[in-house]
């Protein structure tokens, strides 16, 4: 699964580093590191980090949401602009 | 094309090619398909790759947190394209609109967008360019060899330049354990972009961090053992360092070459077009079947007095692509600018640069929030009395506030306090950038030897 961050947008609120942390890990206070592609084993929890983030920066490629509690499809689907 | 009917025809039948297939080229394409365009679609890019993000390379991927084949861009949609990868375009008529290609095809098209980027500056001396263990970062490939180099644990590192990339490599660097050694002609790590105030802060980081940071001087030879590879680097201030991995990161050059003698308005500075993203040609009159999108575009902004600006930020190639897009094909009326407020970030030794705005305009900065010290603050930039633009190390929350400032053109200093004001916020210094008129170093001759027949004079030319 490929993922962006838009790191403009990025405030380093930390929300996916909590709910996805094989995946996106804060480099110090505020810059986040994340890695580009991730398995198929952490799709869950990708979506919710997808969903969760407050300035909606992080873009997922072909999240199925379904299965995913309280994610809307629309949160996830648009991710950055 | 003209008029409504044809406008139309080209929506759902025309041809539309796009020369560049990266994060603009990939962006501009899903705009168009997102606007309805349903006619077709080529994209071409010299790369073998589709398209892939490049920021991780000089982060992440250095430390082998990320794979540098896995950097593939997510994408927004299906595109139904016809992509021609690594073959890259050489030429292009205007006249019957065709894109020449190396492999000697061409392609038609009824509009074209160009979004071919840069490349990475290369060492001027080709011979000591082609060491083995001189390395540039811009591309996969790049990435991928040097990151097999600095797995293999070399003695020591040098980084030549430090400007984001460079500081960024010598970060990564640092925190795999390596020894590293960062030249710097200018005086201070990323002055040109921040100045030479806030450009201390990142100096200190790197000193903080195990840097063995040199500026003022400028690498002049790297040599060689009889193998061919890289076993020394010799500098201006006299010096000789042993070193095995030496990574250029000396900016970058943009890929306008294949346009010469299309006809266009490009050169080594981009190409320039208007604000809605259109290519000039020239003679300095704007094509209205060529657009422009991303780190080779030069356009003008109305926020900072119209001034043509070249932006290689991530986030210029996606607004710019869309907004190109957009304007491609759609009737002039409906057309709109390109005024995305310039922001870029860089991560280096474990703190969050941002920055909004154009701060190499700012004469002034103001240390509005944190402190320099703390290596957490926010600096204002002015410029003839407004605010121009805001860099924060660590402190992002507070910068969509500063980007409304210059968005309204609010005077400078802000009135008014913040939170977290200092002493050293009380008022503006001179945000300290180099004239880039003026070379840091201009050409020496040096004379050596005692003796009328060991007398030598040795000429150091002067590097752009």
């Amino acid at each position: 699964m490929r993922i962006v961050v838009d790191l403009n947008r990025c405030q380093g609120y930390a929300q996916c580093a909590f709910l996805a942390p094989d995946v996106f890990t804060m480099h110090g206070d505020e810059a986040l590191l994340y890695n580009p592609y991730a398995d198929d084993t952490q799709r869950e929890n990708v979506a919710r980090a997808v969903a969760a983030c407050p300035v909606q920066a992080i873009m997922a490629e072909g999240l199925d949401v379904d299965g995913v509690d309280g994610l809307s499809a629309r949160t996830v689907t648009t991710g950055v602009r | 094309m003209s008029g409504n009917g044809s406008l139309e025809a080209l929506r759902r039948s025309g041809r539309i090619v796009i020369v560049g297939a990266s994060l603009a080229g990939l962006r501009a394409a899903e705009a168009l398909r997102e606007e309805g365009f349903t006619g077709s679609l080529t994209l071409i890019g010299d790369e073998p790759h589709e398209p892939y993000d490049r920021p991780p390379l000089s982060k992440q991927v250095l430390l082998g947190k990320a794979d540098a084949d896995r950097t593939a861009l997510p994408r927004h949609r299906e595109l139904d394209a016809e992509w021609r990868l690594g073959v890259a375009a050489t030429g292009l008529d205007m006249t019957a609109r065709r894109v020449r290609l190396a492999d000697g095809t061409e392609v038609p098209y009824d509009r074209l967008m160009i979004t071919t980027g840069v490349r990475a500056r290369p060492w001027p001396h080709p011979l000591e360019a082609e060491l083995d263990g001189v390395f540039v970062l811009r591309t996969r490939q790049d990435a991928v060899a040097l990151n097999r180099r600095l797995t293999a644990v070399p003695r020591r590192v040098l980084v030549i330049g430090a400007g984001f990339t460079g500081s960024e490599i010598a970060s990564a660097c640092r925190e795999l354990g390596l020894e590293v050694t960062v030249a710097e002609r200018g005086p201070a790590p990323l002055v040109g972009a921040l100045g030479g105030v806030v450009a201390q802060v990142a100096a200190d980081l790197q000193r903080a961090h195990g840097v063995d940071l040199r500026c003022g001087v400028m690498v002049t030879g790297l040599e060689g053992d009889s193998a061919g590879r890289l076993r020394r680097a010799h500098l201006s201030d006299g010096t000789t360092l042993d070193v095995d991995v030496a990574v250029v990161s000396l900016g970058a050059t943009r890929n306008t070459e294949w346009l010469a003698g299309s006809g266009l308005g490009a050169g080594p500075r981009g190409i320039a077009c208007d604000a809605g993203c259109r290519a000039f040609d020239i003679r300095g009159i704007v094509t209205d079947d060529i657009f422009v999108a991303g780190d080779v575009a030069r356009s003008p902004h109305p926020l900072f007095n119209y001034q043509f600006l070249s932006l290689e930020h991530w986030g210029n190639a996606v607004a710019q692509a869309e907004t190109a897009a957009h304007n491609m094909i759609n009737a002039s009326a409906d057309r709109r600018p390109h005024v995305w407020v310039p922001a870029f970030w860089s991560s280096q030794f474990g703190v969050s640069i941002k920055s909004v705005g154009v701060p190499s305009l700012g004469d002034e900065v103001l240390i509005a929030q944190g402190s320099l010290a703390e290596h957490r603050f926010t600096g204002v930039y002015g410029y003839q009395g407004r605010v121009i633009a805001a860099v924060t190390f660590d402190q992002t929350k507070w910068l969509e506030h500063y980007q409304g400032l210059i968005e309204t053109a609010a005077p400078f200093p802000p009135p008014g306090t913040t939170v977290d004001r200092r002493a050293e916020g009380l008022r503006p210094v001179p945000a300290d950038f180099p004239d880039p008129s003026l070379p840091t170093h201009g050409p020496t001759v040096t004379l050596s030897g005692y003796s009328p027949t060991d007398r030598r004079i040795t000429f150091t030319p002067a590097r752009a």
